[in-house]
Formats: structure tokens, C-alpha cells, sequence
């Protein structure tokens, strides 16, 4: 019970709020932008790469440059960046992809997602720490 | 899509987002290592799940509530490329590098795995 005795309510309400809003924008763009089989799938490639950017921004920008404050970081960073941004249907869709032999389609996406979202994270903590240099 | 739809997704999502955390922090306290287990084990078994879920050939607003709204907001792709940026940072770029390489041959394997064993339901 130690462990649980640990957990603190407004911090999971503060990833719950977060998450919620995180679904929902991930949600509405790929209903905006459906995807096709066999075709590149932007609406979760968008998603990932943005949420990306904007953890390594609110990340960098709570431990670095803010006073600690024990909610924003749940609410923004776990909360709305995490579930903006997916792995599971990644997954899928490179498996959709090889299933149609699409295998240039499918190492392009997954090449783009990685090497994309990580120049994402190191180009918005990179942001935040020159904004700090300066300032 | 249906404003009951919007509202499920809007728990749902905030479910699978608690869910991460309380699973990440469950397997990152036992495991007080630099490499993002934690990630790993919610990346891992939402892949395994979601690929149920597609094998299991549920579609529309079924699909819509328990892959994308649920699953979709447990696994993270953002974490992911946080904490390999940071092993980067840190200068242990294999465990980097290794945290990249393990995620999706792991992941593949357990969407593959869960959409076989949903197939055959």
C-alpha cells in the first residue's frame, strides 16, 4: 500500500485534463486528414513530429528556465503531449504498409518519424536555452 | 463522428494517459536504471494491444473509442524521442541509439504478435 499512498490526485487529474485534450486534437486531425492505404500517413506523422517539438519545449522550458511547479509538467508535458502523440499506431501502420509490400514507403516513414522527432525535441530545448542565454 | 463519440474519446484519452503514467512510474521505481524502461513496457504492450484490437477487426467508432482514443493515448511517441535525446545529451549514445533500435523491433513484434493473435479469435 506504500506505493499507493504515493499517488497524488492532482497531479493524475492534471495528466487526465491533459490527455483528454491531447485525444482529442490527435482525434480531430486524423479525422480531418484521413488516411489512404498505401499512402503516407500525415495526420499521425504530423501529430508526433508537433508533439515532439512542443514536450522538448515544455520539458526544457519547466526544469531549466521555471520555478517548479508540480502541475504543469503533468498536465502539459504526460498529459497533453503524451497522448497527442502515439507509438502503437505507428506500429500499425508500418505493418499496413509491409502488408501491401510497401517496404520503401514503410522504412521512409519510420526513418522520417524517428530522425524527424528527434531534431523536433533537440531543436525546441536547443530554443529554449538560447531564449535563456540571452535573456 | 457523433458528439458521444467526442466525449468518449475525451475519457477514454484521459484514462490511457493516467494509465501510461501510473505503469511508466510503476516500472521505472523498480528499475532505477538511465534506460527508459518504463517507455518501453507501455510502447511495447500498447503496440501488442492495438495490433489485437486491428486483428480482432473491429472498425468505425469501436476501433475509433479503443484504438485511437485509448491506445493511442497510452503509447507515446514524444516520450520516446525526449529520452533518447536526453541519453544523447548525456553521452550514452548507445543506450540512445539502443532505446530507438529496441522500441521498434520490439514494438513491430508485439503489433505483429497481437494482430495474429487477434486473428485467430
Amino acid at each position: 500500500m506504500s506505493a499507493r499512498t504515493r499517488v497524488d490526485r492532482p497531479q493524475l487529474l492534471a495528466i487526465a485534463c491533459g490527455g483528454a485534450l491531447g485525444a482529442l486534437a490527435r482525434v480531430g486531425v486524423a479525422e480531418a486528414w484521413p488516411a489512404s492505404a498505401g499512402r503516407w500517413p500525415w495526420a499521425t506523422f504530423a501529430v508526433n513530429i508537433a508533439g515532439a517539438l512542443m514536450l522538448g519545449y515544455f520539458v526544457t522550458r519547466l526544469q531549466e528556465r521555471l520555478p517548479i511547479s508540480t502541475l504543469r509538467r503533468p498536465l502539459l508535458a504526460t498529459g497533453l503531449c503524451g497522448a497527442l502523440t502515439t507509438f502503437s499506431t505507428v506500429q500499425v501502420e508500418l505493418l499496413r504498409m509491409a502488408d501491401r509490400h510497401a517496404y520503401g514507403l514503410a522504412a521512409g516513414y519510420l526513418l522520417a518519424s524517428v530522425l524527424g522527432g528527434y531534431l523536433a525535441v533537440f531543436a525546441s530545448s536547443a530554443l529554449v536555452r538560447r531564449v535563456r542565454a540571452i535573456v | 463522428m457523433s458528439a458521444p463519440a467526442w466525449i468518449g474519446v475525451a475519457i477514454l484519452g484521459s484514462l490511457g494517459s493516467v494509465v501510461r503514467f501510473l505503469l511508466d512510474d510503476a516500472v521505472s521505481t523498480r528499475n532505477p536504471s538511465s534506460f527508459p524502461l518504463g517507455t518501453l513496457a507501455v510502447n511495447a504492450s500498447g503496440a501488442l494491444i492495438l495490433g489485437l484490437l486491428t486483428g480482432l477487426a473491429l472498425s468505425g467508432e469501436a476501433l475509433l473509442l479503443a484504438g485511437s482514443a485509448t491506445i493511442g493515448s497510452y503509447t507515446t511517441f514524444s516520450t520516446w524521442m525526449l529520452e533518447t535525446h536526453r541519453l544523447g545529451e548525456d553521452g550514452q549514445l548507445l543506450a540512445g541509439a539502443l532505446n530507438v533500435l529496441v522500441s521498434v523491433v520490439v514494438g513491430l513484434a508485439a503489433a505483429s504478435l497481437g494482430r495474429s493473435i487477434g486473428a485467430t479469435l
